[in-house]
């Protein structure tokens, strides 16, 4: 989230697009409904379900699952038309007027360079034309033909609201209505929140769908200001935090990369991270990568590390795919090539799409380690419970370790919430058995394993006899050793960059913040953007001032939140060109005359003067992007793509399946089903009552939600002959399933052009462990094909059919 | 602002203050004070209160946990009760069908008390002491990690990259784990790394 949960109640209009908050995020949905009710705000909901959300909105509009780009052009282009912009703030603050290359264009649904035998883009023309003076060239006017704003009014021409009644099957009066509503929010003095989740995410063009969303935002001018903002509602307590620490193929803490083989050095690997300004005097933040990066280092090898050896750079793993993620990971299992398989509380039978591919795979592992408070249906997978996990036991020969963990509530340690609050918590219980932390766990295997290269030797034993581990008990590291340890702390002295007599950081003391990082080694921090949360002073996260000053939602000294304890990211944009705040209201920072000060901690440098220093510091042109250059695989502006299964073809280009980028597996792609078999779009959703798979293990919330169902509509009921309640039969190409029908009217069939769409939803919490009935998933159904930049699966539109179950369920 | 002293300790602190001196400064006749030992004490007030924090989603609402015990102390704590964090930001207190029920999952009885294995082909896990699975579970790595270890690509580049064991991480647990788990994976140069955000 740019904006913290306590924001929302600064806001105008609520639009809920991609996510339920009302049912999986209720206690932070609280905040909506404090606006709705102390500020007249206004609720919109577009989903395929008439949700619970959508039982508390002021308007609600149904629409096709996968379709939310045709929605989302479509509203950026009324606006165009209808002159419902935040002009200063598009001119000044986006790269509307920056001028890109000739080359660059759009055709039958395609952008320009596409490779049909690679499946992917020759991404060249997607830039700026770049001066003499190595700036991107700028047309102020917004005149040129080929400045991203005129080339953005083009691109969503084409998305009228016909196009959306014929595409989304969203009637034309309440999309028309509600981009009504939205285009209020382009005046200085209103503003639009976002809230968005998995309804997005879980796409095969998830990450365009949320693209879409910022560009409106950015039009009317709603980023960086109270009451706005793009806020992803996220996961699990520590979805978050897992993903700032870089828990991930690709990724070092703080958002860094891991190299690939292409940079053999860390000479080729820094150079294509130079992050230049584009635009005369920017800030382009990320010039400090190489500070982040060689602290990081530090943190891992310490000593070892040095100058002389490139900070230790070849003991880090080079890729040669973009990305071991999940799904390859498990295509490679399922092939017999991978041999030992950890999930440290996670569940992937349950998780992960194409339910009967997972369980192959995990059937040719040799070794299984599951590290979990709960008995998972994953550490179970090799167990026969009928028609719910149908597997020969005697044939699998996979081992399997089953380790207890500790629970939240026998845990130390911080956790991050989508607002970027880093919250401290302690353990309130003993660990029932033999359960241990996972902390003692990780360093118990580390141990081990370090101690059987030091006795054996051994391939490249050096980056783990190498490792820092300078923790009281090497055995059992604290909580609080580990957050010093991504705070970062001074290895030597650290004098200021401009002064050099002036010490910032004594050697051994803990690190302020971030701007105290060095590149000279000098330095060590695991998480550059978590510094500033255990400092001299003590534990910042443990922070529990409640005070908030004017009643802004901000709660500074609650907590810590990164970066820098800022709560609103890009605050600097909450003001105009001379440094006031768009709307006096709804002040956050102001200049005054000398710096940058308010409610919030300043998003920028507190000395740049307004007008000089754009508010979009971490872009190399100091503004935020309508248009992405070559930085997402599949176009630098969102187009419409049809979900891998769809019941209609795309309207652009009959021919185009799917996200024409998004890897496919050969033998994931022989799997589609198409329409003529499966004539009915199908679609996960969750529970308030449930979260994930873990809530069925609660006797009461079992209880409150016992029986795994399916939704339908009265309409598709009838044509299919299912009573209420009745067992149905649901299958895809990949699996089959039986459950309980809910007929409900919260589904209704759409109208897309002449086709009739019926929708199916599903919801996501049983399995075959714990204290509910057993049942199944929706994973059991859905495509094993993810997003193209980031490889989520596509949970949130595929195809079925569906049938009265001619017995019953076994149970 | 002292920011090392917890909630928790303070509570211990002000909850012994009021034990010791309530009834004889607020005034109590022998009368009232015999009348007084007979009324039972509220459940709570034996109990230790721990700050803690929902670990279902990332709204990440404030809880206050009571235990039979301390932990911080030493001694063996039973959790008897978990309600919303009335001075949190964000919750203020409330807590939706899923956090309010959050003690049974505390106590579900799929909770899982022991290491366990389950051999090639068998029908059922069997107890294993921790010992023995950590050794285990280490000797598999490194058997492993040195078959497997890619040292060079076939252009002569350093890679030293393991593909050949994954790690998928969790969702819930905290960032010291997950930083711990991080330079472990790390160190041994596994590539197979993700976690939960990636659904």
């Amino acid at each position: 989230m740019t904006n913290p949960w306590t924001d929302i109640k600064n806001t105008d209009l609520v639009i809920v697009m991609g996510g339920n908050a009302a049912e999986a995020h209720p206690c932070g949905f609280k905040w909506v409904t404090e606006a709705k009710a102390h500020r007249g705000a206004k609720l919109i909901v577009v989903d395929p379900r008439f949700t619970r959300t959508a039982s508390v909105a002021d308007y609600y509009a149904p629409i096709r699952p996968g379709s939310d780009i045709v929605f989302l052009m479509a509203a950026i282009n009324w606006m165009i038309q209808n002159d419902k912009v935040q002009w200063e703030y598009v001119r000044n603050y986006t790269n509307a007027a920056l001028i890109v290359k000739d080359e660059f264009g759009w055709q039958d649904g395609l952008f320009s360079g596409y490779d049909p035998e690679k499946r992917d883009y020759d991404k060249s023309s997607w830039d700026y034309v770049i001066g003499d003076d190595g700036f991107a060239a700028i047309d102020m006017t917004l005149e040129n033909p080929r400045c991203v704003w005129n080339l953005l009014k083009d691109h969503v021409s084409r998305y009228t609201p016909e196009l959306v009644e014929q595409v989304c099957g969203t009637p034309k009066d309440r999309f028309l209505k509600i981009v009504q509503m939205i285009g209020e929010c382009s005046a200085t003095d209103k503003a639009m929140t976002s809230m968005y989740a998995l309804g997005w995410t879980q796409h095969s063009k998830g990450a365009q769908n949320i693209r879409g969303m910022a560009m409106l935002q950015l039009i009317l001018g709603n980023i960086g200001v109270r009451g706005g903002g793009m806020n992803a509602l996220r996961g699990h307590s520590n979805i978050q935090g897992l993903t700032d620490i870089g828990l991930m193929s690709n990724l070092i803490p703080g958002y860094l990369n891991i190299p690939t083989e292409k940079e053999a050095d860390w000479t080729t690997y820094m150079s294509s991270r130079q992050f230049k300004p584009l635009r005369p005097g920017q800030t382009s933040y990320w010039q400090n990568y190489p500070k982040f990066m060689v602290s990081f280092m530090k943190s891992m090898w310490g000593s070892a590390a040095t100058a002389e050896n490139d900070w230790a750079y070849d003991w880090l793993p080079k890729l040669d795919v973009p990305a071991y993620d999940v799904l390859r990971m498990f295509e490679l299992m399922n092939a017999g090539q991978i041999t030992n398989y950890f999930c440290q509380g996670f569940n992937p039978i349950l998780a992960f799409p194409n339910r009967g591919k997972v369980t192959a795979a995990l059937s040719k592992l040799k070794l299984l380690v599951t590290m979990d408070p709960l008995e998972t249906e994953t550490a179970h997978f090799w167990e026969n419970h009928g028609e719910y996990n149908d597997v020969d036991t005697a044939s699998i020969q996979t081992e399997v370790i089953e380790l207890p963990t500790t629970s939240f509530a026998e845990d130390d340690g911080s956790l991050v919430n989508s607002g970027r609050w880093l919250q401290w918590h302690w353990a309130a219980g003993t660990p029932p058995g033999q359960a241990q932390r996972d902390t003692w766990i990780m360093a118990q295997i580390f141990q081990r394993v370090r101690k059987l290269y030091q006795d054996e030797g051994g391939v490249l034993p050096e980056p783990i006899l190498n490792l820092t581990w300078d923790y009281a008990d090497p055995l059992d590291p604290t909580a609080e050793e580990l957050a010093k340890e991504m705070n970062g702390r001074a290895l030597a002295d650290v004098y200021d960059l401009t002064d050099k007599t002036k010490l910032v950081a004594a050697q051994g003391k803990q690190l302020a913040n971030f701007g105290q990082y060095r590149d000279d080694g000098s330095t060590m921090g695991g998480c550059w953007i978590f510094a500033g949360c255990w400092t001299e002073d003590g534990n910042i996260m443990a922070r529990r001032d409640n005070s908030d000053p004017d009643d802004t939602g901000t709660y500074l000294n609650w907590s810590f939140s990164w970066p820098m304890n800022r709560r609103i990211l890009y605050n600097r944009a909450s003001a105009d060109l001379e440094g006031k705040a768009w709307d006096p209201a709804r002040k956050l920072i102001e200049w005054n005359g000398e710096k940058w000060e308010g409610y919030d901690v300043p998003d920028i440098s507190p000395t740049a003067k307004p007008g000089d220093v754009g508010p979009f510091i971490m872009n190399q042109e100091g503004m935020s992007r309508l248009f992405t250059r070559g930085l997402m695989r599949d176009g630098p502006f969102p187009t419409h793509m049809e979900p891998f299964e769809s019941p209609i073809p795309n309207v652009f280009n009959e021919k185009m399946v799917g996200n024409p980028v998004a890897r496919v597996f050969v033998s994931d792609a022989e799997q589609f089903g198409t329409s003529d078999e499966f004539p009915f779009v199908a679609t996960s959703y969750r529970l308030t009552e449930h979260f994930h798979y873990w809530t069925k293990h609660n006797r009461i919330n079992a209880a409150l939600q016992p029986e795994f169902f399916v939704e339908i509509s009265p309409e598709l009921a009838a044509e299919k002959g299912i009573a209420k309640g009745g067992t149905v039969r649901v299958w895809s190409k990949r699996g089959s399933i039986t459950a309980k029908a809910l007929v409900s009217r919260r589904l209704r069939p759409l109208q897309c052009g002449d086709k009739l769409v019926h929708v199916i939803g599903i919801p996501l919490h049983w399995g075959f462990m714990g204290a509910a009935r057993k049942g199944f998933g929706p994973n059991s159904l859905t495509p094993f094909v993810g997003d193209a930049n980031i490889e989520t699966p596509e949970y949130k539109a595929f195809l079925v059919n569906i049938e009265p179950a001619t017995t019953e369920a076994v149970s | 602002m002292n920011i090392d002293l917890s909630r928790r300790g303070f509570m211990k602190l002000a909850g012994a203050g009021v034990a010791a001196t309530s009834l004889g400064a607020m005034g109590f006749g022998e009368a009232e004070a015999a009348e007084a030992a007979h009324v039972r004490a509220f459940k709570l007030a034996s109990t230790t209160e721990v700050r803690n924090t929902c670990t279902y989603c990332s709204v990440a609402c404030g809880i206050l946990i009571y235990s039979k015990g301390d932990v911080a102390a030493g001694e063996k704590a039973e959790i008897v009760h978990i309600e919303g964090d009335a001075d949190h930001p964000t919750n203020r207190g409330t807590l939706c069908p899923k956090g309010a029920a959050l003690k049974d999952t505390v106590h579900a009885q799929t909770r899982l008390t022991e290491p366990r294995i389950r051999r090639p082909g068998a029908d059922r896990f069997e107890s294993i002491s921790w010992d023995e699975a950590l050794d285990k579970i280490a000797r598999a790595l490194k058997d492993d990690r040195d078959t497997n270890m890619i040292l060079q690509n076939d252009a002569g580049v350093t890679v030293n990259r393991w593909t050949t064991t994954g790690f998928l991480a969790a969702s819930a647990t905290t960032n010291e784990t997950a930083w711990l788990t991080y330079k472990t994976v790390r160190a041994m140069g596994i590539v197979g790394f993700d976690n939960q955000a990636r659904v």
